[in-house]
């Protein structure tokens, strides 16, 4: 498989497709250049086998350092409340795009609508659907996957990664946001 | 109002010749002697319930996920519709988006329609068109809620149904041409034809339903049918094997009455998957049901079947492919499903059977479901000892050995729905540990999509099956047969505890078997709303799969609860085609309990249950076209639907935004002040990420405006438990749903009463809501 073809086979976006953040410093910049990001995470990031791995330090290290706040997705709420994560909201999936599409959206704290969403941790299927959502009808959202799977209806996504070097990803993401 | 003539003449001669039983029949006879007036919109065109459509769109607005960013449908294409792009037609993203949902929509309604057409005319071609319409006897006077509200009339035999089925065919064709390019190109119109389609789809399913329940003796609004068995491991290897596949039960009910005939009934298994075992079930229920659509591959691999006979709907299109491996003859039985095969509809049965017997053919095609009995069942006693249970599934050493081969390329599991990790399961298997590939089995939809994927060419699925063989012969279960309409008695006696919220909700499980998770989790959910005394529904595939666990004491869910339509009932309705009967009870609620005129009055019935009776559908996992058409019925009759996240490949979700609270203003029609009632329901179609959140959003959009204070409190009381227990907080939108002190429940009424005042929540009134101003009955000024 290569590192930008869609992680489900049948997948086909069509003209418009992601550009690959090849680096993670690419990502931290891209975290940088936003005044009102926001971080979806979905489910998985919380379910095993995820969640054996620090992925989820990670996260929420991305989150504090780039001051991203992380909304949960009704998938991932229990578990991120449990570990006592701070959250923005959390709501359903389809609520939190929805929203996202909507330009006139003052945010889950009332100030303004995000000009950037991260996703990550959502099944691949409705991360997909709901990126292109996005894509087509969320006016000036940028939108960055980084999930370990290539998500082509972002404007960026990380490409095909194996788990270990994923985790690595994340971390080195944490780390180039922590430094400045 | 469509007006028309019909004419029967017993015998014509004429110079041409002699023409016998000519039946002519033009447009619509409108019945005068039906005492309640006339409605405003008697068989209602595409516009007709427009403005009514675009009153629910105000408030639950579509989001689309477009599938690719194209549009693929005339010569001038392919379109780039990314972002603002038009197409070389004008069309945007929104309308392409909305226009493939009308398509699926109509394809959908479409397929029941054809059904019933088929059905209709089987019946009546052997009952008789004047044989009388009979869902219920005594216990059931409004026989065709769906019918009544939307045509205006009242059937009461055969013959009266074909005039609907005229309306619905008529009405469909001018909804698919709406979708030719040049034509239609506002999504919300787009919508309010979704929503047509939708009405004509429960149209369809209720003349299909009616017309069998009253000529093939089908249970009739029977709150306690028969148990029938479920299951792979109900089927006794020794004795010949017919297997049915699909939805159109004449051919099976055929079978079932030449078996009989002959005496043969113990001699033979029948059994079926899909809709037509239910309702093979519902006209004998000595038949067996095998288990939901997902099913096929698994059981037609095992060999069991000797002859394999499909109807339509709902089949795999391999069938012949998979039915050849194990050697079964297939009998094909509808001119909607030939599969290629020789028609020998006008062939001596005996012929037939020699050629099947003797492998001349693969199969055969029989439009003709009395000859389709006699041949399935004189070809499964020859072809049985010849087959000796030939089946497709490998022995442990060949799986083993299969598994070695497998390169760990992740095209199996890149090809998986489910995303199944596959690889890791087969490098178990490598090493003779089959336990992984048996688990992959609980979630697995039968698609067998992995192995057309595989490189190695391995019979993956197969190979799940072997692993899991034991687990496979103990699925033995219980599941009552469908019992179709509910009573007029059973509505009378819930209708006002519903209205009021006291009955906290109606819940129906309903659609095909293609779960994130496997079948449990509907299971899980149908005993949570059964066990809190909800009343749970349940059709088709769900309806089987909820059948499909044992509780601690061994009991499925409908050894478990009463039949009843009651509070604290599991009823399994029927087949997709019984879903007419929910919609029916709804509304019946407003008719027989709240008096409501129903003849031909669409928009004030849908106001009403919209407004007032708690009902969610559930299609946990919805796959087909005919699965979005159910589900557009109930959006246009006011009901919410969620589906499971296999769902959101609909493309479409229509929700509310529930801190916009204007859109969650109605009528007080006592003043005619339009008032807020916070967002009940807040959605009409989402997809759900995971059990928990469903359960969670079931019980919050049960939630109606009219709910007096005890009923909302009961309905808060549900919202709050299970959000408490499955997320471990209070849920952070309770105060949006409360609107006096005294929706407070009671057990939690100071912690509630401090998150009121955190968010500065203020009282508002319980008005006697409705979005149709000709409803207010005090005009101002």
């Amino acid at each position: 498989m290569r590192q930008f073809e869609p992680w489900q086979i049948a997948e086909i976006p069509g003209p418009k497709k992601a550009l690959i953040i090849p680096k993670p410093g690419v990502a931290a910049a891209l975290l940088k250049r936003s005044g009102r990001p926001l971080m979806v995470v979905g489910g998985e990031a919380v379910e095993e086998p995820t969640a054996d791995k620090p992925v989820l330090e990670h996260l929420i290290r991305i989150s504090t350092a780039g001051g991203i706040p992380m909304a949960a997705t009704m998938g991932a709420a229990r578990g991120l409340i449990e570990r006592g994560v701070r959250l923005a909201g959390y709501m359903s999936a389809m609520e939190i795009a929805e929203r996202l599409r909507d330009g006139s959206w003052k945010g889950f704290d009332g100030a303004g609508p995000y000009d950037l969403a991260v996703f990550v941790g959502l099944p691949y299927y409705i991360e997909w659907l709901i990126l292109s959502g996005l894509k087509h009808f969320a006016k000036g959202l940028i939108t960055i996957s980084l999930d370990r799977f290539y998500q082509p209806h972002a404007n960026w996504s990380l490409p095909n990664t194996p788990r270990d070097e994923w985790v690595e990803t994340l971390k080195a993401l944490a780390e180039a946001l922590e430094g400045g | 109002m469509r007006e028309g003539i019909r004419v029967k003449v017993g015998e014509l001669k004429s110079q041409i010749g002699i023409l016998k039983d000519l039946e002519v029949s033009i447009g619509e006879i409108i019945e005068e002697k039906w005492e309640e007036a006339l409605g405003p919109t008697p068989f209602p065109s595409i516009a007709d319930l427009r403005s009514w459509d675009l009153k629910i769109l105000e408030r639950y607005k579509p989001f689309y996920m477009p599938f690719c960013d194209l549009c693929c449908l005339c010569t001038m294409g392919k379109c780039d519709l990314t972002g603002d792009k038009r197409g070389a037609c004008g069309i945007d993203m929104a309308g392409q988006q909305s226009r493939i949902v009308l398509l699926a929509c109509c394809i959908g309604a479409a397929t029941h329609t054809s059904h019933a057409r088929h059905l209709l005319e089987h019946l009546i071609s052997k009952y008789g068109s004047g044989y009388p319409l009979d869902v219920g006897g005594l216990s059931v006077e409004v026989e065709a809620p769906i019918t009544r509200l939307v045509c205006g009339i009242r059937p009461e035999t055969l013959g009266d149904l074909e005039g609907v089925l005229d309306y619905v065919e008529e009405q469909i064709v001018h909804l698919l041409s709406a979708t030719h390019t040049g034509q239609e190109g506002s999504y919300k119109d787009f919508e309010s034809k979704i929503f047509h389609a939708g009405m004509l789809d429960h149209l369809a399913m209720e003349v299909a339903d009616i017309a069998q329940i009253s000529a093939l003796g089908l249970p009739k609004a029977e709150p306690n049918p028969p148990l029938v068995e479920i299951g792979l491991g109900i089927i006794d290897h020794a004795k010949p094997v017919i297997l049915v596949i699909g939805h159109n039960v004449p051919p099976a009910a055929d079978i079932m009455d030449y078996m009989e005939e002959l005496g043969l009934q113990d001699a033979i298994e029948l059994c079926g998957i899909c809709c037509t075992a239910h309702d093979l079930a519902r006209y004998n229920p000595k038949a067996k049901i095998i288990g939901p659509i997902s099913w096929q591959l698994r059981f037609i691999r095992s060999g069991v079947p000797d002859v394999i006979v499909i109807d339509e709907q709902c089949i795999r299109s391999d069938v012949l492919i998979e039915a050849m491996k194990i050697k079964a003859p297939l009998i094909a039985t509808s001119e909607k499903d030939c599969q290629g095969l020789p028609d020998r509809t006008r062939d001596p049965p005996d012929e037939i059977v020699k050629g099947l017997v003797e492998g001349d053919t693969p199969g055969v095609l029989i439009l003709d479901p009395g000859k389709v009995g006699e041949v399935a069942v004189k070809a499964a006693l020859k072809v049985a000892p010849k087959r000796m249970k030939f089946k497709a599934i490998p022995d442990v050493e060949e799986l083993i050995e299969g598994a070695k081969k497998c390169r760990r390329c992740d095209d199996c599991r890149r090809s998986c729905p489910n995303d199944l990790d596959i690889p890791s399961a087969m490098a178990r298997a490598a090493g003779g540990d089959l336990e992984g590939l048996a688990r992959l089995l609980d979630h697995c939809i039968g698609c067998g999509r992995c192995e057309r994927a595989c490189p190695a060419e391995l019979p993956i699925h197969s190979f799940m099956i072997k692993a899991a063989e034991k687990e496979i012969k103990e699925e033995r279960y219980k599941i009552r047969a469908g019992r179709g309409a509910v009573q007029d008695v059973e509505i009378r006696n819930v209708g006002s505890p519903i209205v009021l919220g006291e009955i906290p909700g109606v819940i129906a499980f309903v659609g095909c078997a293609n779960y994130p998770r496997g079948g449990v989790e509907v299971a899980e959910m149908a005993d949570e709303f059964a066990m809190r005394r909800y009343i749970v529904t349940a059709t088709g595939c769900a309806a089987m799969s909820m059948a499909m666990y044992k509780d601690k004491e061994g009991k499925t869910i409908y050894e478990k609860y009463p039949g009843s339509f009651d509070a604290g009932g599991v009823s399994n309705i029927g087949s997709c085609i019984s879903n007419a009967h929910i919609a029916g009870a709804a509304i019946k609620i407003a008719s027989i309990f709240a008096k409501r005129r129903l003849r031909a009055n669409y928009e004030e019935i849908a106001d009403y249950i919209l407004n007032r009776v708690g009902a969610v559908g559930v299609a946990w996992g919805a796959m087909s076209q005919k699965a979005a058409s159910i589900a557009s019925g109930f959006w246009r009759l006011g009901i919410p639907v969620i589906v499971g996240p296999h769902g959101s490949k609909y493309r479409r979700m229509l929700l509310g935004r529930k801190e916009d609270e204007e859109s969650w203003k109605v009528y007080d029609a006592r003043t005619g002040e339009k008032v807020y009632v916070g967002p009940a329901p807040e959605h009409l179609f989402y997809a759900a990420e995971t059990k928990e959140e469903a359960m969670v959003s079931i019980a919050k959009l049960c939630m109606r405006p009219n709910d007096t204070p005890k009923g909302r409190a009961i309905k808060l009381t549900h919202y709050i438990d299970l959000h408490r227990r499955l997320y471990g907080v209070m849920p952070d939108d309770v105060y949006l749903y409360v609107r006096t002190k005294a929706d407070i429940p009671i057990t939690i009424k100071d912690e509630v009463l401090q998150l009121l005042e955190e968010k500065g929540w203020r009282e508002t009134v319980v008005p006697d809501p409705t979005l149709l101003p000709r409803l207010i009955r005090v005009q101002k000024g």
